[in-house]
């Protein structure tokens, strides 16, 4: 029985560098599970291949059974088209480092956007649903607001709810709180750790070590390009940690 | 004497005099009166002459084809544009290189030149024709001659000139959006073109808006060439006018105050696009940007086959 994401052996080169090298990680469904490691450990980039925004050079990716990206066909895998490449980004939603909410569109058109031009919904019940899940994230008095009139928080728990608005399969968050004032992270993590209490599948790349022991159920430390250490999310101190550089990662940002 | 003039603390401050500043302006104003007295009472400017032509039937219809000529090219201009710029940051290096080839042509050939180019292009191709290349049949088949008139010629030439200048605020523009705004709506399950038509161009446009409206105007000017070719615009009409009653200066004065009517009023148009724009939420996101997030975004490079729409 395979698990419900899959990473096997992915790497991924610029060039002549390595950032992710043969990379192998297996997450359940409704597992919440964190990336952790230094910077250039290549975290977001295998973040980025799950949702096909970088091509890997190798490996494959499963979710739900599904090969994402890629169809094996005569011998080789063969790189999908883009439209179904963005079929399979719909069951994925992904928050990133920088939000990058749709700065001409206000908050409540950024969340129906989608929902309404891809996945062809109602535009009333996009809407109603929009206004339930700005509420979920505290924001539905800023429904229309235009992003630039939003603190970096605010704007980061809309993007949560633009990404839930597509009912997605799983959540990739990719650094959500290290462009925020350090007085509006906890607002954003408040939101995740919410979310992680309703059952979906997550994968978040972060540097609060105290959030991901907190609402992750495991950790994947890379460092390299490589998985060095994997373990429940409660050995995540400098004591528990079995592997030598968790350790010495650890003691350097506990 | 009392202690207000000898004590520092409590004396009245006198700023500077400007006395140079006092001189200049005193100068230019006396130069500009004499200036404007010399012409207001110049027998030549001929104020009942320009009053007379300046609603002249011939002068109208001029202005008209000046105003045609320029609303047409600038429209064919930015939908060329938008595809030779589309086409310059596509990932196929054909595409990508013809569009660079078209703009490298159109901006290297004088407009002059290339207008009276166009209006004899019958004797570099007499017949124009629509076929199976390289020696296939011949479907239509026109005659040059009649399909080039001088008006037509104008607007080719004014239409294609300029849509490789606009092309050129296209790319910028579009470069300009955030990739940022690419791959969310990519993360959210849009296609190519519906990420270019939802996301990139609304926001591109916002930044090619006041470029192209300084191209429009320029370009109104620029059609005065059009004379060259013998199209009656508004330049043409007022010569034909003042060779035949050598009243050259009066008539010349119509075609500038026309001129200057339309700048002017394009002028106050593009200042409240403008004004409309600096107000607009997008602008203050991309200061925002530029300010709190140079150097944090995360990830590497786009692929370049994600860079592209079609």
């Amino acid at each position: 029985m395979s698990a419900f994401l899959e990473l096997t052996g992915i790497t991924k080169k610029y060039g002549d560098t390595v950032v992710v090298d043969d990379v192998s990680i297996a997450i359940e469904k409704g597992e919440t599970v964190c990336l952790l490691g230094p910077s250039g450990a290549g975290k977001s980039t295998v973040l980025r291949c799950i949702n096909m925004l970088e091509r890997i050079d190798n490996g494959r990716i499963v979710l739900d059974g599904e090969e994402l990206g890629w169809r094996l066909h005569r011998g080789a895998m063969r790189e999908l088209s883009g439209r179904e490449e963005a079929r399979q980004r719909q069951e994925i939603g992904m928050v990133f480092q920088s939000f990058n909410l749709f700065a001409h569109l206000t908050v409540l058109e950024n969340v129906i956007e989608a929902p309404v031009g891809v996945l062809k919904r109602k535009k009333a019940e996009a809407i109603a649903e929009a206004h339930e899940l700005l509420q979920q994230v505290g924001l539905d008095h800023k429904a229309d607001a235009y992003p630039a009139q939003l603190s970096g928080g605010q704007q980061q728990r809309v993007a949560i709810a633009r990404a839930l608005a597509m009912h997605p399969k799983l959540m990739l968050f990719d650094e959500p709180t290290s462009a925020l004032d350090p007085e509006l992270v906890s607002d954003v993590l408040d939101a995740i750790k919410q979310l992680a209490t309703t059952g979906i599948t997550m994968v978040i790349v972060t540097h609060e070590i105290g959030f991901a022991r907190e609402v992750s159920d495991r950790f994947v430390f890379m460092e390299a390009g490589r998985v060095v250490e994997t373990g429940p999310s409660a050995r995540l101190s400098v004591e528990a940690a079995e592997n030598e550089r968790t350790r010495g990662f650890l003691s350097k940002v506990l | 004497m009392s202690v207000h003039e000898t004590d520092p603390a409590l004396a009245r401050h006198v700023p500077q005099r400007h006395v140079g500043r006092a001189v200049v302006a005193v100068v230019l104003v006396i130069a500009l009166l004499w200036f404007v007295q010399g012409l207001a009472f110049n027998q030549a400017l001929d104020w009942p002459t320009i009053f007379q032509y300046f609603f002249d039937f011939n002068v109208l219809a001029g202005l008209g084809r000046t105003l045609l000529i320029t609303a047409v090219s600038i429209v064919v201009a930015v939908v060329l544009g938008a595809l030779l710029a589309t086409m310059r940051l596509s990932a196929n290096p054909v595409l990508r290189a013809l569009a660079w080839v078209y703009v490298w042509f159109f901006r290297s050939v004088p407009l002059l030149v290339l207008l009276v180019l166009t209006f004899n292009l019958s004797l570099l191709w007499p017949t124009i024709e629509i076929g199976i290349p390289f020696g296939g049949p011949t479907f239509v088949s026109m005659s040059t001659q009649d399909l080039i008139n001088p008006l037509v010629a104008a607007i080719v030439t004014f239409s294609l000139q300029q849509a490789a200048y606009t092309s050129e605020v296209l790319r910028a523009s579009i470069q300009s959006v955030p990739v940022g705004q690419r791959e969310a709506a990519a993360a959210l399950g849009m296609t190519g073109t519906r990420t270019m038509m939802r996301v990139v161009f609304p926001q591109a446009f916002r930044v090619a808006l006041p470029p192209i409206a300084n191209d429009t105007i320029n370009l109104l000017k620029s059609t005065s060439l059009v004379a060259f070719i013998a199209v009656p615009d508004l330049m043409y009409s007022v010569q034909q006018i003042y060779s035949s009653n050598f009243r050259i200066i009066p008539l010349l004065i119509v075609a500038t105050l026309w001129y200057m009517v339309v700048v002017s009023i394009l002028s106050i148009g593009q200042y409240f696009v403008e004004r409309k724009l600096r107000n607009s939420p997008v602008r203050a996101a991309r200061i925002a940007a530029t300010d709190d997030l140079d150097g944090l975004t995360a990830g590497g490079p786009l692929d370049a086959k994600k860079e592209t729409a079609a």
